[in-house]
């Protein structure tokens, strides 16, 4: 473990050098090949809520997660690699919100950059307050805490402060490269951690088939009961899954989250920048195995409960064995605990009686249950390589949009590059703090994954209809844009408001307005917000962009799709073009669809 | 840019692959500390798997600069004018 923070420290130390002006710091000099851009792609998105949350999902909802990949991922990062990227990259912008001021307006941009930064600032909390109470469960420090004679409560405040040091370190040092380089290092460890994981798991219930006669069948399943809400797992009907997941959630988290785009905007040339998202999706496709299936497997195991057995020795002495099991083990399902209400100690329970489990310890509680010492090093140095990419992902997309978007745009106008560089290291260390912040603030979450579910169908939802009608409209105009986002997110809000899952109490879950529908879960609440959150973008921009001046068309050359040329591709053989890599992914993940249907 | 990620990388996993096999082979025939990896040394093969990683990234690495330096330099003048504004 310790030997991986010393790597990290040393990329960021080596690429310091290179470090000369802001533009190195931000993009990156904007000279990756694709390949490492392409991994860290999707690194940047394999944080806490992917490793921790897959496998939480997995366990609570079964092999139905993986429609988090075949469609709420794959087709959207083909979409933004054949489709966007052009316009991203084309138009020279540097940043997601500078990308919405050069299609739109500054009002525009200003909305998004600001409710980006809080929102890589939330996540980046959520992963360090996910981390922190993780090592704290797993007992990772406590023998290091009890030499030194501190009490092991300090752990959550350790773990947050030393996690904060490293992050905070090498992308002080080597900025966006050095974030990217480490990320595509932790995509490696988190294969290397997770993949003899499953292999050892799967071994044990007996291969495939083992798994699948301990489990329920609707577990095993992607597409069975999916046409109806009653019959599957995760509560959602297929145009809710489609069109939540898929079209608004999935389009608007890859399309349009900055903390992903930014990997690829960092890439050398314009056919390199469209090929990320493509050979992203390639490992992509294969994830599930390795995130979620741990978190079947961790409920397919026997529950342990407490055994008392009794053996007689040779000399007529009768010995008790006896296995104590704490309860919250005992409540639980395979090897997921049940969830203890720290207050009184007892297990918690639903509204309907059935025990709370805490699904986050799935994974945690299976490296633990099947790694020796030795790898079982390996497999936390992986979880926690997990932890520290989502947060330095967000936090190099929280300082570029600092800086450039708000903080060159209204603060300080007109300064020297080198001034600039320095304030993208200061905002670097003004997110981490920030970021610590929101840790100590995030409690009273079940599921880490439907927190963040939360955070983007009330503000990415939206935005992806603003950028649809952005490239594909040239008459769309800033003040239906801004006016379409703002009625996006507030219907966002409301319907979360006035809707709740059936299996919570109103409040933090929803229904704090007035209960007007009920929802069979949180999965199915979240898609149908995203899906009203679009609609309503949608329906409000066009309105308004119709009643508003609209911009010359010759400014907005190279930012709409019908006034751009199509890039040229006669230097590039028919197998090398991106449209030909993104039809193989797609056969690919459909085939794989197909395979677990 | 100059440095080449597989490099460190090749490194890590070398050495990571190294510390596993050293204690895989350390602790071989010991029952009771893999019994929960259903009696598979994990250490000593996951070692082996992840030092021929390693190398392999390691090699590719320093022959991928090789190349680099081989070649006459309009890949790194073309990455300099490109960084000037």
């Amino acid at each position: 473990m310790l030997l991986y923070f010393v790597f990290v420290l040393g990329i960021g130390f080596a690429l310091k050098r290179y470090m000369k002006t802001s533009k190195d710091f931000f993009q990156a000099g904007r000279a990756l090949p694709a390949w490492i851009c392409g991994l860290a792609f999707i690194s940047a998105n394999l944080g806490a809520q992917e490793v921790i949350g897959m496998g939480a999902s997995g366990a609570k909802y079964g092999l139905e997660t993986a429609h988090f990949y075949g469609i709420g991922a794959i087709p959207a990062m083909i979409f933004v690699g054949i489709f966007m990227m052009p316009f991203y990259y084309g138009s020279k912008a540097r940043s997601v919100p500078e990308f919405l001021r050069l299609r739109f307006d500054e009002k525009t941009r200003a909305l998004n950059a600001c409710s980006f930064a809080v929102m890589t600032v939330f996540s980046s909390g959520i992963s360090m307050y996910a981390m922190a109470r993780l090592i704290q469960t797993l007992h990772v420090f406590d023998g290091l805490f009890h030499a030194m004679g501190r009490p092991p409560e300090d752990i959550f405040t350790f773990s947050i402060v030393l996690s904060a040091i490293i992050v905070l370190g090498y992308i002080f040092l080597g900025g966006l490269t050095s974030a990217i380089y480490n990320e595509v290092l932790q995509f490696f460890l988190i294969i290397a951690g997770f993949l003899p994981l499953v292999l050892l798991g799967l071994r044990n219930v007996g291969g495939w088939t083992g798994l699948k006669a301990t489990l329920p069948v609707a577990y095993m399943h992607q597409w069975k009961g999916v046409m109806h809400s009653s019959t599957n797992p995760m509560g959602i009907e297929i145009f809710g899954l489609a069109m939540g997941l898929g079209f608004v959630l999935g389009s608007g988290y890859w399309c349009t989250d900055f903390l992903v785009i930014q990997t690829a905007m960092a890439s050398k040339d314009m056919d390199s920048a469209r090929k990320v998202p493509l050979i992203a999706a390639v490992p992509k496709m294969l994830f599930p195995f390795l995130v979620i299936l741990p978190g079947l497997l961790a409920i397919a195991l026997p529950t342990p409960h407490t055994v008392e057995t009794v053996t007689k020795n040779a000399d007529g002495s009768i010995i008790h064995n006896i296995q104590v099991v704490s309860p919250q083990v005992e409540q639980g399902k395979g090897i997921v605990p049940a969830k203890i209400n720290p207050v009184t100690g007892q297990p918690m329970f639903t509204a309907s009686g059935q025990p709370l489990l805490d699904y986050d310890m799935a994974t945690p509680n299976m490296l633990l249950h099947y790694f020796p010492t030795g790898i079982l090093g390996l497999g936390l140095t992986a979880l926690l390589a997990s932890f520290m990419s989502g947060m330095a992902g967000n936090v190099t997309a929280f300082n570029t949009v600092f800086t450039y978007d708000l903080y060159q745009s209204y603060i300080h106008k007109g300064a020297s590059d080198r001034h600039y560089l320095a304030v993208g290291r200061w905002a670097t260390v003004g997110g981490i703090l920030f970021s610590i912040g929101t840790a100590y603030a995030v409690v009273s979450f079940n599921n880490i994954m439907d927190t963040l579910q939360l955070v983007f169908s009330v503000v990415n939802a939206p935005l992806f209809a603003t950028f649809l009608l952005g490239m594909f409209w040239k008459r769309a105009t800033g003040h239906g844009a801004f006016t379409g986002l703002i009625a996006g997110t507030g219907v966002a809000l409301l319907h979360h408001g006035l809707t709740l899952p059936f299996e919570d109490r109103p409040g933090i879950h929803g229904g704090w307005i007035a209960v007007l529908h009920h929802y069979p879960s949180e999965m199915a609440q979240n898609f149908w917000g995203a899906i009203f959150a679009f609609s309503a973008n949608f329906l409000v921009t066009v309105v308004v962009s119709l009643c508003t001046k609209p911009r010359p068309e010759s400014e907005l050359v190279g930012l709409v799709h019908s006034l751009t040329p199509k890039p040229p591709h006669h230097h590039l053989e028919w197998w090398q073009r991106p449209e030909t890599l993104g039809i193989a992914v797609l056969i690919g993940a459909i085939a794989l669809n197909i395979f677990f249907a | 840019m100059t440095l080449d990620l597989r490099i460190p990388m090749g490194l890590m996993f070398t050495l990571v692959g190294i510390i596993l096999v050293a204690f895989g082979l350390a602790t071989n025939g010991n029952a009771e500390l893999y019994a929960r990896s259903l009696g598979i040394n994990a250490n000593l093969w996951w070692g082996l798997v992840l030092l021929i990683f390693g190398m392999t990234m390691f090699l590719m690495g320093r022959r991928g600069q090789k190349k680099l330096a081989d070649l006459p330099p309009p890949e790194p003048s073309a990455t300099e004018v490109r960084r000037g504004h």
